[in-house]
């Protein structure tokens, strides 16, 4: 069974990122890391496709910042990697972006199930997967937690998903996209062997016009970004004779700002 | 050119944080000289329709049809494009729940809108919808707009106020039928475990995280515990009688870092932080939790931070309003018991 996975090249989880003088993103010199999410979704992509002696594919969407986190995919195992760039589109806007992605599942013909990381930490949304499923008409099965069962035979796949209420399984027909949580598995870390054929890897670049597609028009647009009001860092460290006068002293503070 | 809100249920029975998105789309509506619509679908609709009409909502749609009885997302969203299509709301509004986000997302392109989501601000300039929103994990906020004739938002979870009751409003409902039925749906939902938690983390209030402290819990392993690893047993042991207590008495949520998590201490539903959940309660109270940029993630909009910590330059002090420094197994109990008694519990 074919599995594809989407991913994208994030700045570190420990950057510092600001907005510059002139209105940009940015977070220095630090490197990106292939999103955390899709740490996740690359490992389950890897697995399932293994299970169901199938290929595993990884796709970015965007300019080549996002051939790290392809590599990266690679060195973990995927055996292919694409990127689709397109500079007429705003793929900022997600009408946009998941026309394109449409495209190229659409394009390789043959993918049964697509799986998303549960979220993008750098545009923090998880609308993609969503408006991907629904352009392909395909199920959409989000927050999997564990899958359950992948029968390719039977073309039927059953997961477990968290809700904020619990857990639920739910059983669907493939095709499907998914996303998934964090616990789902033990990301592999990449070997010597996969860095060294991941450095080696060429990675195809498709536009839309190889994907044969007309792009809709960008809905939304960023007006610009901002850095967030300095936090009051007034802190005051409580002080007291022992615990008991220092709990009782954060007890009274607690109350005069009007939260409990 | 009505705002309408889906207001989120479950079991029949609305999820209060869709009060707040009624009162995001208000604002907007008396913006536009409007009035606010909302989408109630599913078991106990007309009743969870005139709730909705104490929060604001002054007219509603409601399905009761058995493919909607419980949440599907195939046929709320089909509902919802048939209704958007037909109408073109200047606005669909849902609180940013994971079921929100889904639905939401997948109607907007459905009619080819915008969506925008969670946003943490709304505003109208001259008819044009401002959002603000955060990116990069909080660390920037993004400013956005939407030039579509219907545009999709869901709001964050507490970044609105939820409007006063009032009992006495009324509000004017239309019955929807849908075209689907059971048959046209996908997906089948076999057993549901409810949560055993009861407060949810992204709606708290009052959120009482623990961190890798946890394990320092003076308890000594029972004999007859299988002492594998006796700090994942001190751990766990702290969470249920040293946190939860506190949790109890302020009606809290339990948050734990992903240090917690990851050790073993606590289940990953727990995690506050970039590969967790983002909270914003009034107050969070971190206790052995060291303040990781990636734990602040998650958490940097609370209201009031405290920190509770041995080690005086642990990073989260800086983004504490109160900290004491010390053990957590000594000033928790004590803090538990001091706010019991000025709560009276």
């Amino acid at each position: 069974m074919h599995v594809v996975s989407f991913t994208r090249s994030t700045p570190d989880t420990a950057a510092k990122v600001w907005v510059d003088e002139e209105g940009k993103v940015t977070w220095g010199d630090v490197a990106t890391v292939v999103n955390p999410w899709d740490e996740y979704s690359l490992e389950e992509t890897i697995v399932q496709a293994k299970g169901s002696a199938g290929e595993a594919t990884v796709i970015a969407i965007g300019p080549d910042i996002h051939d790290d986190a392809l590599k990266h995919s690679i060195a973990m195992g995927i055996t292919k990697a694409l990127r689709i760039d397109e500079p007429n589109a705003d793929i900022r806007d997600s009408l946009v972006w998941s026309a394109l992605a449409a495209g190229a599942i659409k394009k390789l013909g043959d993918v049964e199930l697509v799986i998303f990381g549960k979220e993008s930490v750098d545009v923090a949304t998880d609308q993609h997967s969503y408006q991907l499923a629904r352009r392909l008409g395909w199920t959409m099965l989000s927050y999997v937690s564990n899958i359950v069962a992948l029968d390719a035979d039977a073309r039927t796949i059953r997961v477990e998903q968290m809700l904020e209420q619990g857990k639920r399984v739910l059983s669907a027909r493939l095709p499907a996209v998914i996303s998934v949580m964090k616990g789902i598995n033990e990301p592999r870390y990449p070997n010597f062997l996969g860095i060294r054929k991941a450095a080696k890897a060429q990675i195809p670049v498709w536009s839309a016009a190889d994907l044969g597609i007309a792009l809709p028009v960008a809905a939304t647009a960023i007006l610009a970004y901002h850095n967030p009001p300095v936090r009051d860092v007034a802190t005051e460290i409580i002080t007291g004779k022992d615990s008991a006068e220092k709990a009782a002293i954060l007890a009274e503070r607690l109350f005069e700002e009007k939260v409990l | 050119m009505s705002v309408y809100v889906w207001i989120e249920t479950y079991s029949g029975r609305a999820n209060p944080s869709s009060w707040e998105a009624l009162a995001a789309a208000g604002a907007l509506a008396e913006n536009l000289g409007s009035d606010v619509t909302a989408l109630v679908f599913g078991e106990n609709a007309r009743e969870i329709a005139t709730e909705a009409g104490h929060f604001g909502a002054t007219n509603a749609y409601i399905c009761k049809d058995e493919v909607v009885n419980e949440y599907r997302l195939e046929a709320y969203t089909q509902l919802m494009t048939d209704l958007v299509k037909q109408q073109q709301p200047a606005f669909v509004l849902a609180v940013a729940s994971s079921r929100g986000r889904e639905l939401l997302a997948s109607s907007a392109v459905d009619t080819e809108s915008g969506l925008i989501a969670d946003a943490t601000e709304l505003r109208l300039d001259k008819g044009k919808i401002i959002a603000i929103r955060p990116a990069y994990a909080g660390k920037v906020s993004m400013e956005m707009t939407s030039n579509s004739m219907t545009t999709y938002i869901t709001v964050r979870g507490r970044a609105f106020q939820a409007p006063p009751k009032d009992a006495n409003a009324t509000v004017s409902v239309a019955e929807l039928q849908t075209a689907l039925t059971m048959k046209d749906i996908s997906v089948a939902a076999e057993t549901f475990t409810d949560s055993a938690e009861d407060v949810n983390l992204t709606e708290a209030a009052i959120i009482i995280s623990g961190g890798r402290g946890m394990a320092n819990n003076p308890q000594e392993v029972p004999s007859e515990e299988d002492a594998a690893d006796p700090n994942v047993w001190k751990a766990k042991e702290g969470f249920e009688n040293t946190l939860r207590p506190l949790a109890a008495v302020l009606g809290a949520a339990v948050g734990a870092s992903r240090a917690a998590v990851d050790a073993g201490y606590i289940p990953y539903e727990h995690q506050v932080g970039q590969t967790g959940k983002v909270v914003n309660p009034d107050l969070y109270i971190a206790c052995g939790i060291s303040g990781a940029i990636q734990h602040q993630a998650g958490m940097r909009g609370s209201k009031i931070i405290v920190a509770i910590n041995k080690d005086a330059e642990a990073p989260i002090f800086k983004l504490a309003r109160y900290g004491i420094v010390g053990d957590l197994y000594d000033v928790v109990p004590e803090l538990t018991a001091a706010l019991r008694r000025k709560l009276g519990s």
